[in-house]
């Protein structure tokens, strides 16, 4: 009788425990992460009426130097610059526009799904630096992270949002395919094993956005008519927000300046998003 | 079976030492002028030990073979021999004490005496995973470095403060390190996230980096070369490729070395 009630309490101790093990916290948190970002109705659709902004970024003041990177600390790096490399944190272009700034709508777009690409985006580790430097995507859509190099790369994502990952990257090893399912603004990407890597990803809910590069300018295309705040985020000058009205078919211009004596402001993107996806919650 | 058995012991014991007198897995080659006592002591505690445990392998295997059992019935239990334990234990003593005080003294002669007035002073700075090198530039003096400052995606990996001008002329590198041959360097070692350990095996340089404080280790080089700066503390995840490269030029060659970085 005392052996029986030993096996009865061994086997339910054991079927605990299982059950204890098999729950963990990432486990069970998955699916509802999945789902979270997923937009609800029906998937907007163009009238035919869409217009455009368009716009440009100019930086007044003087810009940062910056020392050159020492390449040598890999010398696959140092092997494909031919020339110093210096950081690409804020890039004048010759025509005294800003380069590398994320602009998208911040606001106007409340309400409406919209479905997302099934194309990735791209991003590639060449020479030791991450290419494009800034990069914009929707939510849930894929990201293909590729390397050019015959070094190991480490690509380390740090949201506050979404999901941390961290992958180590050897020569020749496959893409890299992940996704983010909430909206979030400026992702910093950074590799472990080169300290001075770094991008920064912007993650939006719909498909009107854009990076400024060698003359400064955007354009948002394929807006419905509408009111319509547009957001310029810069890595090191924040952001700065501007008001438009799109006619149907027809155009707005919103142009922005950063200058670096002027406060610096976070970008809402996080929050608003928020909003209208319902998303984010307390994390 | 017991001649077998005392023949792979005395076989044990030959094999062990010839792989040691023929130096098979042997030291990196010496490049340093402090290293030659530390290979002095090490060879010496080798060679002693070496003849103990060579001498003690025959023995063994001698009376293995010698005391084997004949079928004679069991074996005598023998025990105590108060004069023979006082003896070996007493001559054990004074060979370790001898070895200690001996290799106390090479060690404070490295590690506590300071680096000569004229030593060069090179500041390393270990994070994860790299070996931050900077010199102080034409004007002798480091620019004042501030951690709120850091910023790793501008280049500046130790948070020189850009509004002291001691630091515009500070040469910075990662994981490449310069310094002319025969003459004393001073090694500034500090980190800037965990515990690191500064190890150059053929200098028989190995020194903690401790988060907060500045330590200094010092070392003259005595052979133009390459040698390797490795991390001997397991440091995180990619602690096997924290590796830097240590170059020993001759005086001129180190000087354009440091003017061709300066102009970066």
């Amino acid at each position: 009788m005392r052996e029986t009630r030993g096996a009865i309490f061994a086997t339910a101790l054991v079927l605990a425990m299982a059950a204890g093990c098999g729950g963990s916290r990432d486990t069970a948190k998955a699916p509802a992460e999945e789902t979270a970002g997923a937009p609800e109705g029906a998937v907007w659709k163009p009238a035919g009426d869409e217009g455009t902004v368009t716009g440009k970024v100019s930086f007044k003041g003087t810009a940062p130097k910056y020392r050159a990177i020492s390449m040598d600390a890999d010398t696959v790096c140092a092997a494909k610059h031919k020339s110093p490399v210096h950081p690409e944190t804020v890039v004048v272009n010759g025509n005294g526009s800003l380069r590398n700034v994320f602009v998208y709508v911040k606001s106007g777009l409340e309400g409406k799904n919209f479905a997302v690409p099934d194309q990735p985006v791209e991003l590639d580790q060449e020479g030791c630096i991450y290419k494009p430097h800034v990069l914009g995507m929707q939510a849930r859509q894929n990201i293909k992270v590729v390397t050019s190099d015959d070094t190991t790369h480490n690509i380390h994502p740090l949201p506050k949002v979404n999901r941390e990952w961290n992958v180590s990257q050897p020569p020749g090893a496959d893409p890299i395919i992940r996704s983010f399912t909430r909206p979030e603004a400026t992702i910093p990407v950074k590799c472990n094993q080169h300290p001075w890597m770094r991008a920064y990803i912007h993650v939006v809910s719909h498909p009107f956005y854009a990076v400024t590069g060698e003359d400064g300018t955007f354009k948002l295309e394929g807006l419905p008519p509408g009111d319509y705040e547009i957001e310029a985020v810069h890595e090191e000058y924040g952001a700065s927000t501007q008001k438009v009205s799109l006619a149907a078919k027809g155009t707005a211009s919103a142009d922005f300046s950063f200058s670096p004596t002027q406060a610096r402001r976070p970008s809402s993107l996080i929050t608003l998003p928020a909003l209208v996806l319902g998303c984010c919650g307390d994390r | 079976m017991a001649f077998s058995l005392g023949v792979f012991f005395w076989l044990m014991a030959i094999i062990t030492v010839a792989i040691f007198l023929g130096r098979v897995w042997w030291m990196p080659e010496l490049a340093s002028v402090h290293g030659a006592a530390i290979d002095q002591q090490l060879i010496l505690t080798l060679a002693i030990a070496g003849i103990a445990f060579f001498l003690a392998q025959l023995g063994l295997g001698y009376l293995i073979w010698r005391y084997r059992g004949r079928g004679e019935g069991r074996a005598d239990y023998w025990h105590e021999n108060p004069k023979m334990e006082v003896g070996w234990t007493v001559a054990t003593a004074v060979v370790f004490l001898g070895l200690a005080i001996q290799g106390n003294r090479i060690w404070t002669q490295y590690v506590l005496a300071a680096p000569p007035a004229d030593a060069l002073t090179v500041e390393v700075t270990g994070q994860q995973f790299a070996w931050n090198v900077r010199y102080a530039g034409p004007d002798g003096r480091f620019g004042r470095t501030d951690p709120r400052l850091i910023r790793d995606a501008d280049a500046n990996f130790l948070g020189l403060d850009p509004k002291d001008p001691a630091g515009n002329d500070d040469i910075m590198t990662q994981n490449i390190m310069a310094v002319p041959v025969n003459r004393p360097v001073r090694v500034l070692l500090k980190t800037k996230d965990v515990t690191h350990s500064f190890f150059v095996p053929q200098f028989r340089v190995k020194q903690d980096a401790v988060p907060g404080l500045a330590i200094t280790t010092h070392f003259t080089a005595t052979k133009t070369g390459e040698y390797e700066i490795a991390c001997a503390e397991l440091c995180g995840m990619q602690h096997y490729k924290m590796r830097g490269r240590l170059l020993v030029m001759t005086d001129a060659e180190y000087q354009a070395w440091l003017k061709q970085r300066a102009s970066l």
